[in-house]
């Protein structure tokens, strides 16, 4: 009689998410067996140790060695470790903000919590997805949960709309991502963004390996637009960012701070495992696509924020023309690259958070003053507040001493190294067309007197907090930036060997 | 740490601790801002007596690790270039500070945006490691934004939004170049100035690199076309933000074409030189005429500023020493002329409540000193011999007419329009009928001429004795006008480095 073998399954490629999904889960049963409003205290701080739990278990397996784990599916490699830390940072960030804002706008209830911790769950899934449905089952988990959260005030007409048209234009880009991940399997014969692990032969890596060259046809071509449209819905890159000035708008300011933050990181992680490992020696065919959407995006989401009026609105297409900054990094295709492109995302969200965070702080009860004419004179009003949000345009900018500008200089010296330079000289002067509609908001802040002394917004201690934090980290950052890059340089992705 | 770098980061220091002052103690504060800058002032000196004048090598900075990753070094040092403008920046801001005594609004924001640009402009002058320049370079971009805006003129906002803008755009496009030549340099990846230098790169490259990095320095300046935001941002910032801006920010610009430019690439400068020059002459010909039909007197002195940078400039680009020499004790001499023109009709408009030319009239009657002052003054900013003016602008012509003869001629044309501007003015505003408004304006107080008497005695002191200065400005010169000499082209020439002034010249194949 043999005897029996165990199977092994390594689940430390999953671990962050397993912690952050039964967190939710605990979440909501929890919520079952408390009833009122009033001591709802528990679910902050369940989701926060759901976030530090799930870092610690990503920050665990930093020095794991880079394989692939379920059968192949996920790809458990310091790149994805690096996003999951993230992940969990602005996962934890975003339920500070939303305690307080949720608390103003009587809003708190469990859902709340438990829907971001599966979204950031989502996330940090389709940062390791190592095959196409899997990243897919990412895509839409996060998503899923996002549709919710953007309309979760449910008393606001912008909130409804803003969610109708996320959930209505995301099941669209769903479709293309879907039809993508078709193509792909009619063209290669499997999803698997690796396969070749002797256990699993048909993956598009192997696929590409082991074909002549000429023989790589269309088809894949064609999946891999269609594969890139879909992810470029949800980094909102032009041409496919139509919903996010209303999503953004429309959802509460943490969760716009999370969007903002957090999809993009996952959304990009995804795509530069899709572009630079399994796709690369096809790189010639996508690199013209993503040099265009990142022109376009860039210069659009620049010129388009200029003449926005709510400041939500503004942040909008200013993530919009970041998403083009990041797609810089993205199609020089080298080590420079994909460290720069983690660093810029890290950043970024960092300080889009506490962009987001002083809006949701300043927006009052319903989120009323959130026009650029509710800001005058906000220095005189909120000294403090004046000074981080300035800190944090400033840094969308790329104002040196800001992090933002190490993180320009890293996606666009990853460009220039590539051989890019004109769509640096591009984005360059999309930086300065951007700048216009930034240092607006500071004129206004600063320059201009404060109509009439408006309610005062009390604040809680921990959105404060959270303010006060990427504010430090923001500057701080800036002027020691050595460690975040050297992480960055060393979340190396897992790719194929032999 | 060195003495420079205290010098450097003194005034920081003086802004967070205005920072940190609880509201509503504004005399501390100011005492505070002041007692900074003096002291920022006394280190300078310490780094001026250190100095020697023998060598045109970087002296007395410090060389610290940063981002090494990326080859980010802190390094910073001085030559008789940067020297000079530290120590006018150092002497300027605390007249700049001292003639803020009285701003009652915001007092701390104030006084601490202005330390930080003193800092930020200081690191421009010393940082010798590209990316370090660039982070201070744009630093000194935000707080003279607020400066500018928050306690500006009418128009501040149009004002400052135009200038944020203009220098902005400038800058980022020699962000760009810096990356290229950054990715262009063979071996260990570096930001450190004098490994960049001698960086091989084609006559191509070399010329958008240089237009590049030229168009940030030339927006800054500024030169014509790119002037327009400067006349606004002076007209509309207070008295000591323009004697800031005038007297050291522009300064920036000029030292930028000096220390990076030329002898980044050094071709495209030579190849480009004749532009660069045309540019320069239409500066001081636009500047003066614009300068004659001014009505506001603020406005003259910004056209006037324009006429000599292009001076300035022409004297950079001559490829002579004279002229390199003169024009950097042209960018001195400049911002003492300019930081005590703007004191002077700041001191003219508070009595009166008006800038304008016509508005006054017999202004010498009543206030004998100021007027006498103003005219000591506007003779140097004309080049009068024994005013410090008269040896930059001598220099730089020496220069230009022993390079290219005739190209000086033109430039001649500029001091005598400036004549004509600046004594039709003065005639107007200090002497002819007394008008009403002038019966009101009191002669010098003491207060002011503290502000102004230390401008004045440099600009006498430098016109009678340049000696001192052209000592410590000389070996740094002949070192600039070699580096525009050597070639950096890849085949050809071979490639030549640059080091110092040991490197010889190295005849190049561009042209």
């Amino acid at each position: 009689m043999p005897e029996f073998q165990a199977p092994t399954i390594l689940l430390s490629g999953i671990a962050p998410e397993i912690a952050l999904a039964g967190t939710a889960l605990l979440v909501m049963i929890v919520s079952g067996f408390v009833s009122g409003h009033r001591s709802s205290w528990y679910l902050p701080v369940l989701s926060t140790v759901g976030f530090a739990l799930a870092a610690a278990l990503a920050i665990n397996s930093l020095d794991g060695v880079n394989e692939l784990q379920l059968s192949g599916s996920v790809a458990a490699d310091r790149f994805a470790v690096f996003v999951k830390i993230t992940l969990a940072v602005f996962g934890l960030l975003t339920v500070w903000l939303a305690r307080d804002y949720l608390t103003r706008d009587r809003l708190e209830e469990p859902e709340f919590y438990a829907l971001v911790l599966f979204s950031v769950a989502g996330m940090m899934l389709m940062a390791g997805a190592a095959d196409l449905i899997v990243m897919f089952l990412a895509l839409e988990t996060f998503s899923i949960s996002l549709y919710v959260l953007v309309g979760f005030r449910r008393g606001s007409l912008l909130g409804q709309e803003g969610a109708m048209k996320y959930f209505l234009l995301g099941a669209f880009s769903s479709a293309f991502f879907l039809l993508g991940i078709a193509l792909m399997y009619g063209a290669v014969g499997g999803t698997n963004l690796y396969g070749s692990a002797a256990e699993n032969q048909d993956g598009i890596v192997s696929f590409l390996n082991g074909a002549p060259v000429d023989s790589y046809g269309l088809v894949i071509i064609i999946a891999t637009g269609l594969l890139i449209i879909g992810l470029g819905f949800k980094v909102a890159a032009v041409p496919f960012h139509m919903w996010t000035p209303d999503a953004y708008q429309g959802a509460p300011s943490p969760v716009t701070g999370l969007m903002a933050a957090g999809t993009k990181l996952a959304a990009f992680a995804a795509l530069i495992r899709l572009l630079d490992v399994t796709l690369f020696t096809l790189r010639l065919d996508w690199r013209p696509i993503i040099v265009a959407l990142a022109v376009v995006t860039m210069i659009v989401g620049s010129v388009l924020a200029i003449v926005q009026e709510d400041v939500k609105r503004i942040l909008a297409y200013s993530s919009i023309a970041h998403a083009g900054f990041v797609l810089t990094g993205v199609l020089a295709a080298n080590d420079r690259g994909v460290s720069g492109t983690l660093f810029y995302l890290a950043t970024y969200g960092l300080t889009v958070l506490g962009a987001f965070g002083v809006v949701a702080v300043l927006g009052g009860r319903d989120e009323r003053r959130v026009r650029l004419a509710d800001y005058r004179g906000l220095f005189y009003e909120h000294p403090g507040m004046a000074a981080a949000l300035s800190l944090f345009l400033l840094s969308l900018a790329g104002v040196p001493v800001t992090v933002g500008f190490v993180g320009k200089l890293v996606v666009f010296g990853a460009a220039i190294e590539a051989g890019y330079t004109w769509v640096v000289v591009v984005g360059l002067l999309a930086s300065a067309v951007a700048a216009f509609f930034y240092i607006r908001i500071l004129v206004v802040m600063y320059m201009q007197e404060p109509v009439r002394p408006g309610p005062a917004t009390p604040f809680g201690v921990l959105s404060g907090g959270v303010v006060a934090l990427t504010a430090l980290a923001t500057i701080g950052l800036g002027l020691y930036w050595g460690p975040l890059i050297q992480a960055a340089e060393n979340a190396t992705l897992y790719f194929v060997t032999g | 740490m060195s003495w420079l770098d205290a010098t450097i980061f003194v005034p920081l220091v003086g802004a967070l601790i205005v920072g940190l002052i609880p509201k509503g103690r504004d005399a501390m504060v100011r005492m505070v801002a002041l007692s900074a800058s003096l002291l920022a002032f006394a280190l300078s000196l310490v780094v001026l007596g250190q100095f020697d004048s023998g060598t045109a090598d970087f002296q007395l900075g410090s060389s610290l690790g940063w981002v090494p990753q990326w080859g980010i070094r802190y390094e910073t040092g001085v030559d008789g270039i940067s020297l000079w403008l530290v120590l006018l920046t150092t002497f300027l801001m605390p007249i700049a500070l001292y003639a803020s005594w009285r701003t009652e609004r915001l007092v701390k924001p104030y006084f601490a945006f202005l330390l930080a640009l003193e800092t930020a402009m200081l690191g421009t002058f010393c940082a010798l490691d590209l990316f370090l320049f660039y982070l201070f370079w744009e630093a000194s971009l935000v707080p003279m934004y607020f400066l500018i805006g928050m306690w500006g003129g009418p128009q501040r906002l149009y004002a400052t939004v135009k200038f944020f803008l203009y220098t902005l755009a400038g800058s980022l496009l020699m962000l760009a170049a810096i990356l290229y030549v950054y990715f262009s340099i063979p071996g260990e990846p570096t930001f450190g100035y004098e490994a960049l230098l001698g960086t091989p790169l084609s006559l191509t490259a070399q010329t958008l690199a240089f237009l590049a990095f030229f168009a940030a320095f030339a927006i800054k300046i500024p030169l014509v076309p790119l002037h327009t935001w400067s006349p606004d941002a002076y007209a509309e910032a207070s008295t000591p933000v323009a004697v800031v801006l005038s007297g050291v920010m522009l300064k920036m610009g000029a030292y930028g074409l000096i220390r990076f430019c030329i002898p980044l690439f050094p071709d495209a400068a030579r190849r480009l030189a004749p532009f660069v020059m045309v540019l320069a002459i239409a500066g001081i010909l636009y500047g003066a005429l614009v300068a004659v039909m001014q009505k506001d007197f603020k406005r003259l002195i910004a056209y006037s500023s324009i006429a000599h940078l292009g001076f300035i400039v022409l004297g950079i680009f001559v490829g002579v020493e004279q002229g390199m020499s003169g024009g950097i004790i042209q960018m001195v001499n400049h911002g003492l002329q300019m930081g005590a023109l703007f004191l002077l009709i700041g001191m003219l408009a508070e009595r009166t409540g008006s800038r304008m030319i016509a508005d006054f009239g017999g202004a010498a009657r009543s206030a004998p000193v100021l007027a006498g002052l103003f005219l000591v003054v506007l003779l140097a900013a004309l080049g009068l011999p024994g005013l410090n003016g008269f040896v930059g602008e001598f220099l730089i012509l020496l220069g230009a007419y022993s390079a290219y003869s005739w190209w000086a001629v033109p430039a001649v044309f500029g001091i005598v329009l400036a004549a004509v501007y600046m004594l039709w003015a003065y005639q107007r505003m200090f002497h002819g009928p007394v008008r009403v408004e002038t019966r009101r304006v009191v002669d010098i107080r003491a207060r002011e001429l503290v502000l102004v008497a230390p401008l004045v005695a440099f600009i006498v002191f430098i016109g009678v004795f340049p000696q001192p200065f052209l000592d410590r400005i000389n070996p740094a010169a002949q070192r600039a006008v070699k580096q525009m000499e050597t070639s950096v082209l890849p085949s050809g020439g071979g490639v030549a480095r640059s080091g110092g002034a040991s490197g010889g010249p190295v005849a190049g194949g561009g042209n």
